[in-house]
C-alpha cells in the first residue's frame, strides 16, 4: 500500500503520538518512546502492529511517543494516522 | 421513553483521551462525548476514531453514553453517525436542531447503520435546540421520532439568534426554557438545560440549577466534574418528600395485597400521577445516596 | 568562729579525700561590654575550622536535616568542603535527601561518601543509586525510626551539620529569625533535634548570626559545639511556598471529598479528636471539607500534627484546632506561625513519631490521611520506589503515623496514567498492611478486613465500600497486565522497620 508521511495524536497525558512513514526496508519498524516502557512497551508494540496489519499495512516506519495511553486510544491514533497516510477512510 | 435519572450530562471534548478515560469516576448520570464544537476541522477524523474506540472499550458502567455529532449538513455528520452507532452509543445528540424534518433525516441515517449491523432500534436521539426557529418548532421536534430521548437548550447560539447575550439572572432564556419544558412534557420526553461556564462562580451556578429545577427541567448540561455535586444536591428530594413518597408506595403495596383498585392514603384518594412522582422521588433519593435501595420498602 | 585561714588545713584535707584541687582564690573576670564580647565567642568559627576541631575522621558519620527541602544548600556545601579537605569513606546520615543533592553522585564516585542513611531519595541521585551506584545499600528509616535509632545508638552520629535560619554565638538556633537580616525561614527544626541532642559534635550553620539570646530557640546552645556563619543556608523560594493554593484538579477534589466523608463517618470525628494530613493536593482539599463539617457540627480538634500547613494554621486561628504540633513546617504561613504562636509547638522527630517514646505525638493521634505510590491487596503501602523500579520518594512519617494512629486513611488514585496503584504486591514494603485501615480511590473505598466496624459505619452512612481485590481487578481490566520490572540481584537499599528490624530490601533496576 502506498503511504504518505502522516501523524495523529498528541503529547498530552493519556495520549500517544503516532507518525507513519513509508518503510525504508520491508516490514513494520516501530520506534517507541514511552513513559511506561518497562511495563507496557511489549503490549503497546503489539497493539500498533495488530492495528496496522488489520488495515492491510505490512510495511511502514512508525514512530510512537506514548504518554501512558490505553489500548483503545493507541488503536484510535494508529488508525487515524494510517487513514491519513493511505487516504483511505474506514467509514463508508 | 426509558425512565432514568438524567440530572447531569457531562461534556467531554472528543479528542481528549485523558478526560474520556477519567469521566466515569465522577459518576454523572450521562456523559456526552463531543465531536462538534470542541473539535477542530483538522481533527474531526481522529476524534471520531477516538470516540468510537472509547465507546467500544471503556467500561462506563450504567452511565448513559451520548455523542454530539456534527450536523448532517457538514461532511462529517454521516461518518459520525456510522462510527458511534457501530460502537453502541446510547444516544446521539443532534446539534442546532431547527425542524422535525432534520430529526427524521438523522433517524433515517441511524436506521441505515443499525440495519447494516443488525441492531435496529438501539440508538436514541436527543435534539439540542439552539435558535429562535428551533424554539418555535420545539414540540414538533420533540415529537418527531419515537427514538427521541429529550430536548435540550443550547443557550449560546440561541442568544446570538435572539440578538442578545446571557445575563446572570437568565431573563433572556426564560421563554426558551419554559417552551422546552412544556414541549418535552407534552411529547413525553426529557427536558435538559444548557451549560453554565463560569467555574469560579459556584454560587450563581447553584442558583441557576435551583431555577431550572423549579421550571421543571430533568437536569443540566455540565462542563466540569465540580458541578456534579451541586446539581445532585439541588435535585435531591427533602426528607419530608421522601417520607411522603414512601407512604404512598406503601399504600399501593397494601392496596395490591387487598386486590383493591382504589388507593387511598389518610382517607384521600391517590391518583396515578402522584404515584409516578412518588416513585421518581424515591429514585432520586436512592441516586443521591440519601437512602439505600434496601431501605425503600422497609 | 574560725577564719578561712584557720580552715585552710581542713580544706586541703577534704580536697585530698575528694580527689579535688583546692580553689586558687582568684577568678578572672571579663569586663568587656557583652555585645562586643559575643563577637569573639570561641564557638564561632569557619566551616573548615569547625570540621578540623570537631575531630572528624575518615569513616565517620556526618548528619544533616532536610528542613530546607528543595532549597537546601548545607549538604552540598559541607560535603564539597569535606571532599576538598580530603576526607574519604564518610557515612552521610540525612533526615532526607532530594533532587538538589545530585552533586553527591560525584562525591560517591570519588569515595568521599560510601554509605547513606536517609528517609528519602529523589531525582538523579536516586536514579543512579537505583541503578547500582553504591557498593553499600542505602539504609531507609522512617522519621520516627531515625529518631529511635539515634537515641538508642543504632545510628551513631559523629558530627552533625545543622542548618539554621538564625543562631546566636552560643548556638541557640532556630528555623526562623527575628532580626532584620533574616535570610531564610523553614519553621520547625524537628528533624534536626535528635542530631543536636545525640551527636558527638554539633555544628550549627546559619545565614543569620544574631545577638545572644536568640530565644525562643529550637536548638539549645547546650548541645552546640561550633557556629558557622555562611552567606545562605537555603533558597527560600524553594523551601516553602507562600500562600494556600486550593487544588482545582477534579480528581483530587473527588478523592478529598471521599476521604473527608470517611473521616466524618468513621466514628472518630468527635469533640477533641486529633488529626494529621499530608501536603498533597487531595490531603489539603480534604482538610477544607473537614473544616466545613467541623463548623457545621460544632466539633473542635484538640491538636493537628505534622507536617503543618497554612490550612491547619488557619483552622487553629479560627479556634477549630486548639494546638498545633509541628515537626516540619510545610509552608511559609506555618513557619511564621511557629515563630509567633506559643500554641504552635515544634517537636523533635522522637517526640513526633518514635515507637519507643511513649509520649510521642503519634501515640495520641486519632486520624491520619496519607498518600501512596502503591497499595496492595493486603493493604501494604509503598511510598518509596516508583512503578519503574526507581527510588523516587521518602518513607517519611508514613509507617509511624499509620501504626500509631487510631485510624489511618490512604488516599491514592487507582490509576496514574497507565500505572496501576492498587496492585497484587507492592514493589517495596514501607508501611505494613496491618497498620493501614482505609484506602480511598476514585473508583471506591476499601476497608481493611481487620477494621470491620469502620466498614459497617461507612455503609450505615450510605457509603459504598468495595473489596480491595475488586479495585485491583478493575485497574488491570482498564490497562492490561504490566510486565514485571527488570530488577537485578544487587541490593541497593534496605528498609528498616520503625522498631529497628529489617523489613525489606530494594534491588537494583536494569535498563
Amino acid at each position: 500500500m502506498d503511504l504518505k508521511n502522516a501523524a495523529a495524536g498528541t503529547l498530552e497525558s493519556g495520549d500517544i503520538m503516532i507518525q507513519i512513514a513509508p518503510a525504508e526496508t520491508k516490514g513494520l519498524h516501530i520506534e517507541l518512546d514511552s513513559t511506561v516502557a518497562a511495563q507496557f512497551g511489549r503490549q503497546i508494540r503489539t497493539v500498533i502492529t495488530e492495528t496496522l496489519t488489520g488495515l492491510g499495512i505490512e510495511d511502514a516506519d512508525v514512530k510512537a511517543v506514548d504518554k501512558g495511553a490505553r489500548d483503545c486510544t493507541i488503536r484510535a491514533r494508529v488508525t487515524a494516522a494510517a487513514v491519513r497516510a493511505t487516504g483511505k477512510d474506514v467509514w463508508a | 421513553m426509558e425512565d432514568r435519572l438524567r440530572r447531569t450530562m457531562m461534556f467531554i471534548p472528543g479528542n481528549n483521551p485523558g478526560m474520556m478515560q477519567d469521566a466515569y469516576i465522577y459518576r454523572p448520570d450521562s456523559i456526552m462525548l463531543d465531536l462538534e464544537d470542541s473539535v477542530t476541522m483538522a481533527e474531526k477524523d481522529a476524534a471520531r476514531l477516538l470516540v468510537h474506540n472509547a465507546l467500544k472499550s471503556i467500561d462506563y458502567g450504567d452511565i448513559e453514553m451520548v455523542v454530539r455529532i456534527n450536523p448532517l449538513s457538514t461532511p462529517y455528520g454521516r461518518k459520525d453517525v456510522e462510527a458511534v452507532v457501530k460502537a453502541g452509543v446510547h444516544v446521539i445528540r443532534m446539534p442546532k436542531t431547527e425542524t422535525a424534518d432534520e430529526v427524521r433525516e438523522l433517524e433515517a441515517e441511524i436506521v441505515k447503520v443499525e440495519n447494516e449491523i443488525g441492531c435496529l432500534g438501539r440508538t436514541k436521539i436527543m435534539a439540542a435546540i439552539e435558535s429562535a426557529e428551533g424554539i418555535c418548532n420545539a414540540f414538533a421536534i420533540a415529537k418527531a421520532s419515537k427514538r427521541m430521548m429529550g430536548i435540550a437548550l443550547g443557550a449560546e447560539d440561541y442568544c446570538a439568534s435572539l440578538k442578545t447575550q446571557r445575563t446572570p439572572g437568565g431573563d433572556e432564556l426564560l421563554y426558551a426554557r419554559q417552551t422546552i419544558v412544556v414541549a418535552a412534557r407534552a411529547a413525553g420526553v426529557y427536558a435538559l438545560d444548557t451549560v453554565f461556564s463560569n467555574l469560579d462562580d459556584m454560587e450563581s451556578f447553584r442558583k441557576e440549577v435551583e431555577l431550572i429545577k423549579t421550571l421543571g427541567f430533568d437536569g443540566k448540561s455540565i462542563i466540569n466534574p465540580r458541578q456534579i455535586r451541586i446539581v445532585n444536591e439541588v435535585f435531591a428530594p427533602s426528607e419530608k418528600a421522601i417520607e411522603k413518597a414512601r407512604k404512598i408506595l406503601a399504600a399501593i403495596k397494601e392496596a395490591e395485597k387487598k386486590g383493591s383498585g382504589v388507593i387511598s392514603l389518610n382517607g384521600k384518594m391517590v391518583d396515578r400521577p402522584v404515584v409516578i412522582r412518588a416513585q421518581h422521588t424515591i429514585d432520586l433519593a436512592v441516586a443521591s445516596g440519601i437512602i439505600s435501595k434496601e431501605e425503600v420498602y422497609e | 568562729m574560725s577564719s578561712l585561714k584557720d580552715r585552710a588545713e581542713g580544706i586541703r584535707r577534704v580536697a585530698a579525700a575528694m580527689g579535688k584541687e583546692v580553689y586558687s582564690g582568684e577568678t578572672l573576670k571579663n569586663t568587656v561590654f557583652r555585645k562586643d564580647l559575643q563577637k569573639s565567642d570561641h564557638k564561632v568559627v569557619t566551616l573548615e575550622e569547625a570540621i578540623v576541631r570537631s575531630g572528624l575522621k575518615d569513616g565517620m558519620t556526618i548528619s544533616f536535616h532536610h528542613h530546607f527541602r528543595g532549597g537546601d544548600k548545607v549538604v552540598n556545601m559541607v560535603v564539597d568542603k569535606l571532599a576538598q579537605m580530603g576526607f574519604k569513606n564518610l557515612h552521610l546520615a540525612a533526615s532526607s535527601l532530594s533532587d538538589v543533592h545530585a552533586p553527591l553522585i560525584e562525591h560517591i564516585r570519588n569515595g568521599v561518601i560510601t554509605k547513606i542513611s536517609t528517609s528519602g531519595l529523589r531525582g538523579e541521585l536516586a536514579k543512579e543509586i537505583s541503578h547500582g551506584l553504591m557498593k553499600e545499600p542505602v539504609v531507609f528509616r522512617s522519621h520516627g525510626g531515625r529518631g529511635s535509632a539515634i537515641s538508642t545508638g543504632d545510628l551513631h552520629i559523629d558530627v552533625a551539620f545543622l542548618g539554621a535560619s538564625s543562631s546566636d554565638p552560643a548556638g541557640n538556633a532556630s528555623g526562623y529569625s527575628r532580626s532584620e537580616h533574616a535570610k531564610s525561614i523553614c519553621g520547625s527544626l524537628g528533624y534536626a533535634k535528635p542530631d543536636a541532642q545525640y551527636a558527638d559534635k554539633v555544628v550549627i550553620i546559619t545565614d543569620d548570626l544574631v545577638d545572644y539570646p536568640n530565644t525562643p530557640n529550637s536548638i539549645s546552645e547546650h548541645d552546640v559545639d561550633f557556629v558557622v556563619l555562611v552567606d545562605s543556608v537555603g533558597d527560600s523560594s524553594k523551601i516553602s511556598s507562600g500562600a494556600i493554593r486550593d487544588t482545582k484538579n477534579p480528581r483530587d477534589i473527588l478523592l478529598a471529598m471521599s476521604a473527608a466523608d470517611v473521616i466524618i463517618n468513621s466514628g472518630y470525628f468527635r469533640e477533641g479528636f486529633s488529626i494529621q494530613t499530608g501536603s498533597g493536593g487531595a490531603s489539603l482539599a480534604a482538610v477544607k471539607y473537614i473544616r466545613e463539617k467541623m463548623i457545621e457540627k460544632g466539633i473542635h480538634a484538640s491538636f493537628a500534627l505534622g507536617g503543618i500547613t497554612a490550612h491547619m494554621v488557619k483552622m487553629h486561628e479560627e479556634g477549630l484546632i486548639e494546638r498545633l504540633i509541628d515537626v516540619q513546617s510545610f509552608d511559609r504561613v506555618a513557619a511564621e506561625s511557629i515563630k509567633n504562636d506559643p500554641f504552635h509547638k515544634g517537636v523533635s522527630a522522637n517526640e513526633y513519631a518514635a515507637a519507643d517514646e511513649s509520649g510521642s505525638a503519634v501515640h495520641y493521634l486519632d486520624i491520619v490521611i496519607l498518600s501512596a505510590l502503591e497499595v496492595d491487596v493486603n493493604f501494604n503501602v509503598n511510598v518509596l520506589v516508583g512503578s519503574d523500579g526507581v527510588i523516587r520518594g521518602a518513607v517519611g512519617g508514613h509507617p509511624d503515623t499509620a501504626a500509631d494512629s487510631a485510624l489511618s486513611i490512604i488516599v491514592c488514585p487507582l490509576l496514574r496514567g497507565r500505572i496501576p496503584c492498587i496492585v497484587d504486591e507492592v514493589t517495596t514494603l514501607i508501611t505494613p498492611g496491618s497498620t493501614v485501615d482505609v484506602v480511598v480511590t476514585e473508583y471506591g473505598i476499601a476497608v481493611n478486613p481487620r477494621r470491620g466496624e469502620i466498614a459497617e459505619r461507612l455503609r450505615a452512612a450510605g457509603m459504598k465500600v468495595v473489596d480491595i481485590n475488586a479495585l485491583k481487578d478493575l485497574a488491570l481490566e482498564q490497562i492490561g497486565t504490566p510486565d514485571p520490572l527488570p530488577f537485578g540481584d544487587k541490593v541497593v537499599g534496605v528498609v528498616m522497620n520503625r522498631e529497628g528490624t529489617v523489613q525489606d530490601v530494594i534491588m537494583n533496576i536494569e535498563d
